[in-house]
């Protein structure tokens, strides 16, 4: 079991609030694990630590085979971390092709010389356009792909919120309540695109969407408090008592 | 899939085109060469007001496409203006030296007091780019035996361009000198803001945290654009300092920094040009204003604001650019 | 070591008078975030105004004082409501140009009305003089104005921390969304927050016309000290505010007294270490919204 993403005894208080209590938290390679629990557990917490965002109290964040604790955040994109965000987190004056490719270059850059980042126009890339380009289209942003970001409908800023993470080319990917805000009617979409995700890239979901988490994911972790109640397949986590405790207890 | 191939191209071109010299650019530059022959008695004021659009183009690199807020933007300017004219005073008279001395003093102080802007909130920020501005203006103020102090730097000789021009009282060679520089440094910020670092800025303004979430490193990515900015901002001090053979204390001045601001908003931030124009129209009207009644100057420029601020955003350049495509703004830029 | 006395003394009732007049910029900073550069335009207000009724009314001092606190108050809501409500929402940057424009008008009309020259004041012939203390001569005036000021910090600390006004103004610069869903009508708050925070800045620009002088560039050349004052001091936070002002009030007399070659540099050099030290001010929070 070679893990891709691994907390370990990781720990964050902020002064006498204990917001994370040892979390050991394992994502396998190509895995889909989601990551469940009532609101306040702790959850979007937890993202931050491994993302770099927040600095843990203590333990580490391990990917693939590496430690990270240490690393700034845009580094860790680099390496293959990408995050999306709860509430839209977008680029309102850019259009969806310049925030793609905008992700994109990020991730080239190292493989350029100051010359190509700094004075090459953008379009001169066409190999990178085309490919961000493409990546709309695959999430049915590619007729949009060039009106700003703040005229796109809540359902399609949600889906370029994939995007920008998916362009880093990730190995793993960290979605935090994809689902949010969504109606109903509309999380088909979602999940279709959700579904299709390579299988190369390994997946944390944060999700309240019960539907959405026992049909997608094969591995289910309850957080209650900052700290693992109990890990296990979407069965083991439907017939566990304790779980019906947390949820039914506090009235969900 | 061939269909979409054909898609992702013509999005290909389309932003080919957005990225191609416009045709109002090549017009707007021309129209700066027919000044020379135009208005010969005015050159000296023209060359002003190139030199202000250059300092307003700089700090519209870090306010328009980085979005750093800051009110001592006169520090580097000032710095550049000394550095050449002190240059100048003490024996090295070619003005290509000068510039050069400029860029390289504001820069350093650039980098430097970009590590200050790191932590903080958005008004702590400015406030300390405030009190470096201030700072520098005091340190000038006390070492008057250095800067001249309030009377100002004499003694500022400009030796000839390329060893052949001499800067004469018209300010004819200086006008072609300036025009010249500006082009250049235009064309360069130009060339940049359209390369991904460009790119990266735009991202980084539009919002800070996504930036960070896809990678980009904002730290050094801030400090770099502050350091290219305050560098820029110098060479136009230096300019200023070769076209009048004179170094004012009113160089680093708050008022100065406060004037910019006003000029680049007039103007239109994030357009490329929003500095000159801005530049342009503040200067333009300030003169036609001053003789009048410099207090009227003061009255209408407040007005202005108030009215700008609650009524009119993106400036002369975003109102004309919601009217008609004609200036490159990517504001209301739609699909074809 | 007598004129460490002195100086400390001058520099303590200088802080004073900056803290009076930039204690409303400190809490309607931390409650709205509304960059409001234009808070000296009240301070010169009321500057202007005591200067007027003393002499044109023939009020006293004294009475003249409530009456500048009040008209500041209620012409600062005018303000409030026209030109600063639209902009609560907006960019820092726009906000700084509001007000930046409204300094420019005042100074304009200021420069109209009165001339460009300093304004004379004739303070009570109580109030002139000194008392000899210890050996030193402290000046009158200043002592007056430091017990006032005390006065008022002392009624601002009370009403912050016992009365029920005070505890919703507490509660909305913590966090103003959580007050609001308590059912605190945190815009009621601000206005009359703003309106007293503008009210003792005419006071103080009223009681400061002798110390710190009046003309038309009052606003502007002030500018910067009422920022700093906030910023150091941490917006949002009264107490704050009077130690970021008593300190850096010290730290420029005595700057200009020992080292006046360096003029008003100690205090900018001061402002950037501090708010080095203590990026969000010296007792500030962060202000979750």
């Amino acid at each position: 079991m070679n893990p891709i993403l691994q907390t370990r005894d990781l720990w964050k208080a902020f002064g006498g609030l204990i917001v994370t209590k040892n979390v050991n938290l394992s994502l396998a390679r190509g895995g889909r694990h989601a990551l469940i629990g009532p609101n306040g557990a702790g959850k979007t917490t937890l993202i931050n630590q491994l993302t770099g965002v927040l600095r843990p109290s203590s333990g580490s964040v391990w990917l693939d085979g590496e430690d990270i604790t240490r690393t700034a955040p845009n580094d860790r994109v680099y390496r293959g971390l990408s995050r999306t965000f709860q509430i839209n987190t977008l680029f309102p004056r850019l259009t969806p092709l310049e925030a793609v490719a905008s992700a994109m270059c990020v991730r080239e850059r190292k493989k350029l010389n100051v010359f190509k980042r700094r004075v090459l126009k953008v379009s001169r890339r066409s190999g990178l356009i085309d490919e961000a380009y493409a990546l709309l289209e695959l999430l049915n942003l590619g007729k949009d792909c060039l009106v700003e970001t703040h005229t796109l409908a809540y359902g399609k800023q949600r889906l370029l919120e994939m995007a920008l993470a998916l362009a880093a080319k990730p190995k793993v990917l960290l979605l935090d309540e994809p689902a949010a805000g969504v109606p109903e009617g509309e999380s088909d979409e979602l999940f279709e695109v959700l579904n299709h995700l390579p299988k190369e890239i390994s997946i944390l979901l944060i999700e309240h969407d019960m539907n959405l988490v026992f049909n997608f994911a094969d591995r289910i972790t309850v957080l209650v408090n900052g700290e693992e109640l109990v890990t296990g397949t979407p069965a083991e986590i439907a017939e566990d008592p304790r779980v019906r405790e947390v949820y039914l207890g506090k009235g969900h | 899939m061939s269909e979409n191939a054909a898609l992702a191209s013509r999005h290909l071109v389309y932003l080919r085109r957005l990225e191609s010299w416009k045709p109002a650019e090549i017009v707007f530059w021309l129209l700066l060469v027919a000044v020379y022959f135009a208005f010969p008695t005015s050159l000296v004021f023209a060359s002003q007001i190139l030199i202000t659009g250059i300092f307003a183009m700089s700090l519209d690199i870090i306010l328009g496409y980085a979005g750093i807020v800051t009110l001592g933007h006169a520090a580097f300017f000032g710095i550049g203006a000394y550095t050449a004219g002190l240059l100048a005073a003490h024996g090295w008279h070619d003005p290509f030296l000068g510039l050069l001395a400029a860029g390289v003093a504001a820069g350093i102080a650039g980098y430097l007091s970009s590590f200050l802007l790191s932590r903080g909130s958005d008004l702590t920020r400015l406030m300390i780019t405030l009190g470096i501005g201030l700072l520098l203006f005091e340190i000038a103020n006390s070492a008057a035996s250095i800067t001249g102090g309030v009377d100002g730097l004499q003694g500022v000789e400009i030796g000839k361009l390329f060893g052949v021009f001499s800067f004469g009282l018209y300010g004819r060679t200086a006008y072609l000198y300036v025009l010249g520089v500006a082009f250049l440094l235009f064309a360069f910020t130009r060339s940049m803001m359209l390369s991904p670092y460009g790119l990266a800025l735009r991202s980084m303004r539009e919002n800070k945290t996504r930036a960070l979430a896809i990678g980009i490193p904002i730290t050094a990515v801030l400090t770099d654009i502050y350091t290219i900015a305050a560098v820029i901002a110098g060479i136009a001090g230096a300019l200023l300092t070769q076209t009048t053979q004179f170094v004012g204390i009113d160089v680093l001045s708050f008022q100065r920094s406060a004037d910019l601001m006003v000029m680049l908003i007039i103007g239109g931030t994030a357009t490329m040009y929003g500095g000159f124009i801005g530049a342009a129209a503040f200067l333009l009207v300030q003169n036609a204003l001053s003789d009048v009644n410099p207090q009227y100057w003061q009255f209408f420029l407040g007005i202005l604001l108030i009215i700008m601020t609650l009524y009119l955003r993106g400036g002369i350049l975003g109102g004309l650019g919601k009217l008609s495509g004609l200036v490159g703004s990517r504001r209301n830029k739609e699909r074809p | 070591m007598l004129s460490i006395l002195g100086v400390i003394f001058d520099g303590l009732a200088y802080g004073s008078l900056l803290f009076v007049i930039s204690v409303g910029l400190s809490i309607t900073l931390g409650l709205m975030g509304f960059n409001n550069l234009a808070h000296g335009v009240f301070a010169m207000a009321g500057g202007y105004l005591l200067v007027t009724l003393m002499s044109k009314a023939g009020i006293g001092f004294l009475p003249a004082l409530p009456i500048v606190f009040c008209a500041v108050a209620l012409g600062s809501l005018v303000l409030e409501r026209t030109l600063y409500r639209p902009l609560y929402k907006s960019t820092p940057l726009i906000q700084v140009l509001l007000s930046v424009g409204i300094i420019f008008v005042t100074t304009a009309g200021a420069n109209f009305i009165f001339g460009s020259g300093q304004q004379p004041v004739q303070v009570p012939e109580w109030l002139t003089g000194q008392y000899s203390v210890l050996g030193l001569d402290l000046s009158r005036y200043r002592l007056f104005l430091m017990l006032v000021v005390a006065g008022i910090t002392l009624g601002l600390i009370f009403g912050l921390e016992r009365t029920r006004f005070g505890a919703k103004i507490r509660a909305s610069v913590d966090n103003q969304r959580m007050a609001e869903s308590m059912g605190i009508r945190v815009e009621r708050v601000f206005q009359l927050t703003f309106a007293l925070g503008s009210g003792l800045a005419g006071l103080g620009g009223a009681l400061g016309v002798d110390v710190l002088g009046l003309d038309p560039n009052f606003a502007i050349k002030y500018l910067v000290y009422f920022l700093l004052v906030v910023v150091v001091g941490g917006p949002g936070s009264v107490l704050g505010t009077l130690l970021a002002a008593l300190l850096l009030g010290v730290a420029d007399v005595a700057g200009k007294y020992y080292v006046p070659e360096m003029g008003a540099f100690i205090i900018y050099a001061a402002m950037i270490i501090l708010l080095l030290l203590f990026p969000h001010g010296l007792l500030g929070r962060r202000n979750a919204k």
